[in-house]
């Protein structure tokens, strides 16, 4: 039982307030509802697990990725790879390499390309939609043109079928893995610009907007200093569940043969592509790389519905 | 004979009604706000109130410059807004500022305290360094009882009546000459409101403020302002001092909007007359001919109400200006109330479209002008 | 013996790392057949989620705990009622009128379909018939040429139009008990005026009990025959409507009333403001929840929760130093 004085100071607090605290900013806020989510948790952890082996996954590996060892050794046979034993973990590869190893290694490179091809849709796709966001919120009748021609712009690369694309951007600069990786960005850089611009657009109309306006500060630090930082949350979500498809759409081309001719170097799309010949007699083949694609995209996907929770005040309550 | 801050005349604000999928056709017009002639003394505070759709809103920012006028002319202590430069408008808005409605959409989110009010005075390089700056914030603070601490926190982490509070504080921390308050406590709970109220007034005293306060509520209006003017349908039809209004309006809608405002004490509500008022507000895209309240009046005659649109004349001796043909045969009682049967026309589908061009004409009207 | 008696209504929402909200916290009132009482109170004092947990509209959840009785007629209990016969009361002996009409109302659906819809449920009228009440319904709701308004989508109606379209479709099976959730706080004055004298002539005329939820003091004043004032999740003072407004002995409703502008009051006097926010609120258990606002708070309003007063003509109030009565009153 608490004593009445207590309750009397409990009377106290409430007035005093946390007086010493900080505040709490909203992207603060947003990580500790992060924090508390176990999806953000789960995705965050399969994300850490693939970043470390991406990094010392070639230290891991019991043996080199580009060794065809069972073709020397003779293991390899037309019609016959051989499947998992003690000292190969997931077998051979139809090269005679080790799958295991193969794996590791292969992680660093499926990590980049999702990285940077998403990472080249972000940056192209932000700034067009920035500046069309921007002249279509603050910018009058000429703000409105500008935007009208970056969007229409867009509008001609979303029409174009993402293989197409990719199709001639590498009969432009012949088949690689900047190939696939430009053709994945490209793909989704109308989703970034129709983003961003939508946000931008919706965010312009807010009253913190002609609040600040009425204090006379200038345009172009409005839409940088509010309007910009209030629109970026969706923009945020939508990159982390872009990496998830990048990954897989970049091994789609790389399965294609769009992807980095020399398939010495381990990169799970490019490892699922090689498989396909041989899914009759190792089907492990595929399956192993596949699942890796499969886990790491469940990763950011939960990653990334979390911080649309997080991020989005509406759907917190 | 106490000086004139500021003063509009015949302000229009018409924002186009757009169709049409791939060319943007205009065909019509919202007239927001259609006309209106109002003089703000220095110190004093301006009420106005009209119901929604009536255009009040839309005067407080085109009288601001956030919605370009579409005619008309609005002269701030001797300088000509309509026609300033941008770059002049902005060093101008130092001396006139808002407070919103919503205290929580109208602060930016992902700002704190601190930035929310200093930008104001970087904008206009007030208080130098940064210190002169902490030192005027936290005076402002305190002028609008604010706690110190409040600084490094966000919006989100304050009340509703502490959140208008910053509202307040980010206007006054520019020492500015006028204040428009939008809807100043509509979004507050009752208990808020009238601390907030006290505040404006405590503020005005102080720091000599003149203040146009823009709101639904007459009770709130009347209790503020000085003078009062009431809109409807993009004109006004009535303005008085704040006690003339409410002992002897004379325009059949302040009449009917003054009967249907509920008052807390049982002993009034029961003996008071009710003015209830047929149909809705007809389309400001497509206003009544003549008198825009003939539609609706109790008090319509069938000669001069339909087709001449009676303008703000002196009634008595003083400054009580009305905007009714008949606004002394209603008072004597010469001309008794009739029934009025709402029109079809003029509810449902025309006003409801009207009034779906106007809150998006209002999203972007060519963007507020700097 | 009443129509409806709320005794104790408790509502609890539990969510998983965040603290148990009490919305509501021993709610106890009573409505009378062809009553209208009043609920009045700020947001956040539970008056919304009193009238949802009573028609039985609370998401059925983990989390959601209701507690207390309502007895309606004396021998339903609408919070133990199962959901099937509650499908059955709403509509038919309870109805509810919501703040946003349009959020009310299926926007793909034609007025007069859903009228139709609540005759032919909850009183089996069928075709022409029913179009023919339906007609009538919304011709005593004041809705100009109701045969073609039936035809409309609620997008095409104002406001206005559409909180009577919503008021017809409550009151088409002449319920008993009518629920009013802050019906006029999305309305113009003038609309809201229309919208009161409507709700006043159906009282009148079908003897219907309305419980009328608002913030509003004023919309209380002219309607209810007795008011219930809410604070954080408990009714602090309960009294007829003349009493209270002119004797109130609880520090928060004469705060309150002091807090309101009025359009008789002089120019520029001071309100009567009442300090902090309605988030500064001590736990009931251990204290009265108003004590940190308070103006008359002394050591005793501390420790415990104050205990409801009883005083004459049935005028009580949750507080250990109420305001003091200065006139004597006739009710």
């Amino acid at each position: 039982m608490s004593t009445k004085s207590d309750k009397v100071d409990r009377l106290g607090e409430l007035s005093a307030v946390k007086q010493d605290e900080r505040g709490v900013s909203l992207w603060a806020e947003a990580f500790r509802q992060l924090r508390r989510n176990p999806s953000a948790i789960v995705g965050a952890s399969i994300l850490l697990l693939f970043v470390i082996i991406s990094i010392i996954g070639p230290w891991l590996a019991p043996y080199s990725p580009t060794d065809t060892m069972g073709i020397r050794e003779g293991v390899i046979k037309p019609g016959l790879i051989p499947g998992p034993s003690a000292e190969h973990w997931l077998g051979y590869d139809h090269q005679g390499r080790d799958e295991f190893s193969r794996l590791l290694v292969g992680a660093r490179q499926t990590l980049l390309v999702g990285v940077i091809s998403t990472l080249i849709g972000l940056t192209i796709g932000a700034l067009i939609g920035g500046i069309a966001g921007a002249s279509a919120g603050l910018g009058g009748r000429i703000g409105r043109a500008v935007d009208g021609v970056l969007m229409r712009i867009v509008d001609m690369l979303l029409a174009l079928p993402s293989l197409l694309l990719a199709v001639s951007i590498a009969a432009l600069l012949g088949a690689s893995l900047t190939t696939v990786m430009i053709a994945v960005g490209m793909v989704s850089v109308p989703v970034f610009a129709r983003l961003l611009r939508g946000a931008m657009i919706a965010q312009s109309g807010g009253d913190y907007v002609l609040a600040a306006t009425s204090l006379g500060v200038k345009k172009s630090k409005i839409a940088f200093t509010h309007i910009l930082p209030n629109s970026l949350a969706p923009v945020i979500v939508q990159a982390t569940l872009t990496l998830a498809t990048a990954i897989i759409e970049a091994a789609a081309l790389s399965f294609l043969g769009l992807g980095n001719p020399d398939s010495s170097i381990p990169e799970w799309g490019v490892m699922l592509a090689d498989a396909q010949q041989y899914l009759g007699a190792r089907p492990g083949l595929a399956i192993y790389p596949a699942l890796g694609i499969i886990i790491t995209a469940l990763g950011f996907t939960l990653l990334g519905e979390a911080m649309r929770e997080a991020l989005d005040p509406k759907l917190r309550k | 004979m106490t000086e004139v801050l500021v003063e509009v005349d015949d302000l229009k604000v018409h924002f186009p009604i757009k169709r049409g999928v791939f060319l943007d056709r205009t065909v019509g017009h919202v007239k927001a706000v259609d006309g209106v002639d109002l003089r703000i003394e220095k110190g004093r505070t301006y009420g106005l109130v009209g119901e929604s759709g009536c255009g009040k809103s839309t005067l407080g920012r085109a009288l601001l410059q956030l919605t370009k006028p579409t005619g008309g002319r609005v002269n701030f202590d001797g300088t000509e807004l309509t026609t300033l430069p941008p770059k002049q408008l902005r060093q101008m808005r130092k001396r006139m500022q808002m407070i919103f409605q919503d205290p929580m959409s109208s602060l930016d989110p992902r700002q704190n305290v601190e930035s929310i009010l200093t930008e104001g005075l970087q904008a206009h390089g007030i208080g130098g360094d940064r210190t002169e700056r902490r030192k005027l914030i936290a005076k402002t603070l305190d002028a609008v009882g604010l706690p110190q601490w409040a600084l490094s926190r966000y919006p989100h982490e304050f009340s509703g009546g502490q959140r208008q509070r910053i509202g307040i504080a980010r206007a006054v921390v520019l020492n500015p000459e006028l204040i428009v308050a939008d809807e100043p406590v509509s979004a507050l709970d009752v208990s808020i409101q009238a601390q907030v109220i006290n505040l404006l007034g405590d503020l005005q005293e102080e720091l000599g403020l003149t203040y146009l306060v823009i709101a639904h509520d007459l009770a709130v209006v009347k209790h503020i302002s000085d003078t009062v003017g009431v809109m409807y349908l993009g004109g006004l039809v009535e303005e008085a001092s704040s006690d003339d209004i409410y002992r002897r309006p004379l325009h059949p809608y302040t009449r009917a909007l003054m009967s249907a405002v509920p008052v807390p004490d049982p002993e009034v509500e029961d003996r008071r007359e009710r003015i209830l008022l047929a149909g809705d507000l007809p389309s400001p895209a497509n206003p009544p001919t003549g008198c825009r309240f003939h539609t609706r009046c109790p008090w319509a005659q069938p000669t001069k109400c339909r087709d001449d649109r009676p303008s703000l004349r002196i009634i008595g001796t003083g400054t009580h200006r009305v905007a009714c043909h008949w606004a002394e045969q209603i008072e004597t009682g010469e001309i008794r109330p009739h029934a009025v049967k709402a029109e079809i026309t003029a509810d449902g589908a025309g006003a409801k479209d009207a009034h779906g061009a106007l809150e998006t004409a209002l999203e972007t009207p060519g963007g507020p002008v700097v | 013996m009443p129509l409806l008696d709320v005794k104790d209504l408790s509502v609890t929402f539990a969510r998983r790392g965040q603290r148990t909200v009490r919305a509501v916290d021993g709610v106890s009132f009573s409505v009378e057949a062809g009553q209208v009482v009043g609920l009045v109170g700020e947001s956040g004092c539970g008056k919304s989620v009193t009238s949802l947990a009573l028609m039985g509209l609370l998401p059925k959840k983990r989390g959601v705990t209701i507690g207390g009785s309502a007895m309606f007629a004396d021998d339903t209990d609408l919070l133990k009622t199962d959901e099937r016969s509650m499908r059955d009361i709403r509509g038919r002996d309870i109805a509810m009128i919501f703040q946003d009409p349009l959020s009310s109302l299926n926007p793909v659906v034609p007025i007069g379909v859903q009228v139709t819809e609540v005759l032919s449920r909850h009183r089996g009228m069928q075709g022409e018939a029913a179009r023919k009440e339906a007609t009538d319904l919304l011709d005593k709701v004041g809705i100009p040429d109701p045969a073609r308004r039936l035809k409309e989508y609620p997008h095409q109606l104002s406001g206005g139009m559409r909180q009577r379209a919503l008021i017809a479709m409550a009151v088409a099976c002449k319920p008993r008990l009518l629920i009013a959730d802050e019906p006029t706080t999305a309305l113009d004055v003038t609309i809201q005026a229309q919208i009161l004298e409507l709700l006043r002539g159906l009282v009148r005329e079908s003897g219907t009990a309305l419980v009328m939820i608002t913030h509003d003091l004023g919309v209380v004043a002219g309607m209810c025959d007795t008011v219930n004032v809410l604070y954080a999740g408990r009714v602090v003072e309960s009294a007829r409507r003349k009493p209270l407004f002119a004797e109130p002995r609880h520090p928060y409703t004469h705060g309150l009333l002091g807090s309101v502008p009025r359009l008789d009051s002089a120019r520029g006097e001071r309100l009567h403001a009442i300090r902090g926010s309605v988030r500064d609120v001590l736990p009931w258990p251990d204290g009265c929840a108003f004590a940190p606002r308070c103006d008359r708070r002394v050591d005793a309003c501390v420790g415990e929760p104050p205990a409801l007063v009883e005083s004459i003509h049935r005028h009580a109030y949750r507080c250990v130093n109420p305001e003091p009565v200065t006139a004597e009153v006739s009710s």
